[in-house]
């Protein structure tokens, strides 16, 4: 398999986020303000890259019968580890997404990518799998943030200071000033919602692609 | 049954060496976390208390329980802040169960005259754009409590202003400011019947969850 592959796949025949719909809990739970998506995509895409790549250098060790449980130990030290390695670092941002790092252990596309791919694949494509996977979902992520952070609070990049320290204090753009706030963006239902409009998007913009494709080979059919 | 031996070994030694992972990271990081806490208290207590005291105040702390001040059947912790072993404030950590959604917890200075120093919201889950004025990043109204007491305003005006009271709504929000208001009064009596206690419990070392 093509490494170009493994990254159309991951980025975009089978995001995670917008096509497979694994991970749903946290993509529709943190995705209020980029920052958070950012900071979740980001401990999301290096879980997977950690966890593929163990996964697939054990691939060998790792009977058939074992390999969910073994799996499931893998996955949930490498978020432990991640954890508290933010909570060393990166303690504001910890404390905005403190609950959510631990959920990435339940995110299904982990598990999932570890079964489906590292399984059965040497290590380096294994890691470039999992970078690509969780680059698919941090693209996901941000694009329902920005989405819902700008309808929301009319702003990007708020609280960016968290993340990049005085450096995102730059970083924030209020793109329409004096927003009143609308809540619907920022509640739970502008999760689904805004969802739902970006796999829609996604959609259409497959259809037009696949529709493109279709005129191109008839008109050759025709000669 | 050889098989079923080489799994179990297998499997024993994925946790073996995933415990060993852990065990080594927290014993790398634990310093660094603890450090990270101490410092996020301290920004925040620091808030409160200018430079006017001479003690540890991280470790001048204890916690108690009062369910007629403090309902809920929370713990409530005190910081002490002394100049030269004469108490000048204390803080007092307290969650308001009044409000919207869940818990608002909330630090609040008192000087040793029955005066505020301020109030700051830790933590809550009120809904964002309404309830989440009450955050000092949102808006000024948490300010609104500095300077007051049980005398200022008198006990009927601790309300929001639609209620007759010293303190402004949100628009849309009521609940919210009303829990904190409650709260800190409360709070404030307490301090009122119990200020000799407050200073002269003897300090509890910090163990378990930071604030």
């Amino acid at each position: 398999m093509s490494y170009r592959k493994i990254f159309a796949d991951g980025l975009w025949q089978q995001n995670t986020g917008l096509v497979v719909l694994l991970g749903l809990c946290p993509l529709l739970a943190v995705t209020g303000t980029v920052v958070n998506a950012i900071g979740l995509g980001l401990a999301t895409t290096l879980t997977l890259v950690c966890s593929n790549l163990v996964v697939s250098l054990a691939r060998r060790t790792l009977r058939p019968e074992i390999r969910i449980p073994a799996y499931v130990i893998i996955i949930a030290s490498v978020v432990t580890v991640i954890q508290l390695l933010m909570q060393a670092w990166f303690y504001d941002l910890y404390r905005v997404l403190g609950i959510f790092i631990p959920l990435i252990v339940t995110n299904c596309a982990i598990i999932g990518r570890a079964e489906a791919f590292a399984s059965r694949n040497a290590p380096l494509p294994s890691a470039i799998d999992g970078l690509a996977t969780g680059l698919g979902f941090l693209l996901a992520l941000v694009a329902l943030g920005a989405l819902r952070e700008l309808i929301g609070k009319g702003t990007l990049m708020s609280q960016a200071s968290l993340m990049f320290g005085e450096l995102g204090e730059s970083l924030q753009v209020t793109l329409i000033p004096g927003h009143p706030g609308f809540l619907l963006a920022i509640l739970p239902p502008g999760a689904f919602i805004g969802l739902g409009m970006l796999i829609a998007g996604r959609n259409w913009l497959e259809s037009k692609r696949s529709g493109r494709r279709k005129a191109v080979l008839a008109a050759e059919a025709r000669g | 049954m050889n098989a079923m031996f080489r799994s179990a070994a297998a499997l024993g030694l994925v946790a073996i060496v995933g415990t060993t992972m852990l065990t080594g990271v927290d014993w790398l990081t634990a310093d660094r976390i603890a450090a990270q806490e101490r410092r996020v208290i301290l920004e925040q207590l620091g808030e409160l208390i200018p430079q006017e005291y001479d003690n540890a105040l991280l470790e001048d702390r204890f916690t108690f329980m009062d369910e007629t001040h403090f309902p809920g059947g929370q713990f409530a912790t005190a910081w002490r802040a002394r100049l030269q072993g004469e108490p000048v404030a204390v803080i007092l950590k307290f969650n308001a169960v009044k409000g919207y959604n869940g818990n608002i917890t909330l630090l609040a200075g008192i000087n040793v005259d029955g005066s505020l120093r301020g109030v700051r919201v830790v933590s809550h889950k009120e809904t964002p754009g309404l309830g989440d004025a009450i955050e000092i990043e949102k808006s000024n109204w948490i300010l609104g409590f500095t300077g007051k007491s049980l005398v200022n305003p008198e006990r009927e005006k601790w309300a929001v202003k639609r209620e007759g009271g010293d303190f402004d709504q949100f628009t849309g929000a009521t609940i919210t400011p009303r829990a904190v208001i409650d709260a800190v009064r409360l709070a404030l009596q307490y301090f009122d019947a119990k200020e000799a206690f407050l200073f002269n419990a003897p300090a509890e070392p910090e163990g378990g969850a930071a604030p």
